[in-house]
């Protein structure tokens, strides 16, 4: 059985069809990209699947089970993290606390034993603190977890934000144009990152505008244009399929 | 606990026994009053600063609050209930046997029976958690100005509904409320001799709710709260339910009001509409503004100060339009709050260097 199973899913804008009847299905240890030129639905697509827009029309399974209709943090909790086209980080924080948000999952803590100071929060905030060192760690940035996280470099802050959705311990990570903004050493760092992440067993689904990078990277590739699918295969087939060299030259 | 989170408290502490011991040295102790008035308005301050700060939410229905708290315990304390019990009342009979209700005279000599002021301030409580989860539910789904338009028409409805009931006594609100005796010995009043006592008793009171405030901000769902006020729906992504966590901080805010309209309209003896009114929100809305938003010690300095300004009667007849003037200027000028101009952060940071 798949990891994800995404069926006829549909949404409109008024009368501009976002997203046109997608199907694909996202198997379990992979990494599977989703390409296609600007304005194709890209974007609409995974905020379809992480529960940020409501579909029109179609279904979305993750582990068996249905996901569509779910709010993002009932589907964030559910396994699935993902990151932002345009980097989202929250203002004012640092990357660490930044990444021991993205552990509010794993945590339990809520207002009464925070009001309280509870002991059992000590423990717990200790735990958060250890565990997102050891995810910038991971990433490699763990000399910048006290640098307030807007303030760092592009390419820092995507791993900041690869932390903060690997917090989470996901089973599914969808990665919205990672390298977007990015030079081509920062990009090739970025690429060996999501190799690393899918290294630690964990499912990647990624959206991306370049070509290079995903061919790379990515098991399965599937082509959006103008919301519908045109294509599907593996890297090589992509390369050699008559419609997708036609849009990609055609732009 | 790290020294970045103990040393305010501390220095809290501090200043409000500091404030005590200067009045009295200076042979002051008259001001005790407007400072006393002034901390309950500061719990009041420093919930909508959660609220505002923190969650990045815009409350300007928090006088609602307040007034539903006083008015719940002014009119439960001020009810006779003499006749009702001679009269063979179900539930005032009832009330009687498990010891609910106070006897007293009233000025007059006349004969009183009236609620027990902690199962008033209980019921209080409980009515404005329910009401705060009633407007919060629907209203929180809205943003910017519409929540404000929203929380603004909650407050009128509760100001045009005080100043329309009679039970509430209508334009001239409810007086002659009895004192509220938390323990032997400690009573909420207005009397002179209890004055430094009452001082204390709003203080201690006020240093708790900051005590449990500073905690929250300072834990697992302060964090969260900080990361809802900055990107929300990256926030909602990260597994966080924004909805409940912005609901709860609501009606943990609301009940801060409601506290402090219970405790205030003790110590004053009365409630009026004008506590429930629109410019009292916009008063308090000012304040938090000024003190930086999401700063609870620049609210509760700020809010300390120019209530007690206002109450000192400073701001003469123009001590709605300070509020407002000083909103607008906020806004303009200093949008995260005078605590955060150059000129301070320099003050700051040389102060640190040294
Ligand atoms: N919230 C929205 N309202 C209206 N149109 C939208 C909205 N979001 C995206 N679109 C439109 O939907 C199409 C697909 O956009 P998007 O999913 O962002 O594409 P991509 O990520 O592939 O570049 C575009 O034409 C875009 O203008
Ligand atoms: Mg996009």
């Amino acid at each position: 059985m798949a990891l994800l199973e995404v069926t006829q899913l549909s949404k409109r804008f008024g009368g501009l069809h976002a997203v046109n009847d997608v199907s694909f299905t996202v198997q379990e240890g992979t990494i599977k990209a989703v390409i296609g030129p600007n304005g194709a639905g890209k974007t609409t697509l995974f905020n379809l699947i992480s529960g940020t827009l409501a579909a029109n029309e179609g279904m979305v399974e993750f582990r068996g089970q249905a996901i569509h209709g779910l709010k993002p943090f009932q589907i964030a909790r559910a396994g699935m993290a993902r990151t932002f086209q345009n980097i989202k980080m929250f203002p004012g924080m640092t990357a660490l606390e930044n990444v021991m948000v993205g552990l509010h999952p794993r945590s339990v803590a809520g207002f009464w034993a925070g009001m309280l100071n509870l002991p059992s929060t000590w423990t717990e905030e200790k735990r958060i603190k250890e565990q997102a060192m050891d995810l910038l760690a991971l990433l490699e940035i763990e000399q910048f977890a006290h640098v307030e996280a807007a303030s760092l470099a592009f390419g820092q802050q995507r791993a900041v934000e690869f932390a903060r959705a690997l917090a989470s311990e996901p089973r599914l990570l969808l990665l919205d144009e990672p390298a977007a903004g990015l030079n081509i050493y920062e990009t090739a760092e970025v690429a060996r990152l999501i190799t690393k992440i899918q290294g630690r067993g964990i499912t990647v689904l990624l959206v991306e505008h370049d070509m290079s990078l995903v061919m790379d990277i990515s098991d399965e590739i599937v082509v959006l244009s103008f919301g519908e699918r045109i294509a599907e295969g593996t890297p090589r087939e992509i390369q050699n399929n008559k419609d997708v060299i036609q849009i990609y030259l055609g732009e | 606990m790290d020294s970045k989170k103990t040393m305010p408290v501390l220095i809290f502490a501090v200043v409000l026994v500091a404030l005590q011991v200067a009045t009295s040295l200076s042979g002051r102790d008259y001001y005790l009053t407007q400072l006393t008035m002034s901390l309950y308005t500061c719990l009041l301050i420093s919930g909508l600063c959660l609220v505002m700060g923190y969650a990045g939410q815009l409350s300007l229905g928090h006088a609602g609050f307040f007034a539903i708290g006083g008015y719940t315990s002014a009119t439960l304390t001020t009810l006779n209930l003499t006749s009702a019990l001679e009269g063979g009342n179900g539930l005032v009979v009832l009330l009687a046997k498990l010891g609910l209700l106070v006897s007293g005279t009233s000025l007059f000599g006349e004969e009183l029976l009236y609620v027990q002021p902690w199962l008033a301030f209980v019921l209080a409580i409980v009515i404005t958690t329910v009401v705060a989860f009633l407007v919060g539910i629907p209203v929180l789904k809205l943003k910017g100005h519409y929540l404000a338009m929203a929380t603004l028409g909650f407050g009128i409805i509760i100001y045009r509904v005080v100043l329309a009931v009679e039970i509430f006594g209508e334009a001239d609100g409810i007086s002659d409320v009895p004192g509220f005796t938390l323990l032997p010995g400690l009573t909420i009043n207005g009397e002179m001799d209890n004055r430094v006592i009452n001082y204390y008793i709003a203080a201690g009171v006020l240093f708790l709710g900051v005590l449990l405030l500073q905690n929250l901000i300072y834990s697992r769902v302060g964090r969260a709260l900080r990361a809802i006020h900055g990107a929300e729906d990256a926030a909602n992504a990260m597994g966080i339910n924004t909805s409940r966590y912005k609901l709860y901080t609501f009606v943990i805010s609301a009940i801060f009001a409601a506290v402090a309209g219970v405790m205030m309209t003790h110590y004053n003896g009365g409630i009026a509409p004008a506590d429930a009114g629109v410019m009292k929100s916009v008063r308090y809305v000012a304040i938090v503004a000024i003190g930086g938003m999401a700063s609870l010690w620049g609210a509760l300095s700020m809010g300390a100060v120019l209530t007690f300004l206002s109450l000192r009667g400073m701001f003469g007849s123009y001590d709605d339009a300070v509020f407002g003037v000083i909103l607008i200027t906020i806004m303009l000028f200093a949008p995260h709050g005078i605590l955060q101009l150059p000129f301070w952060r320099k003050f700051k940071k040389s102060a640190k260097d040294e």
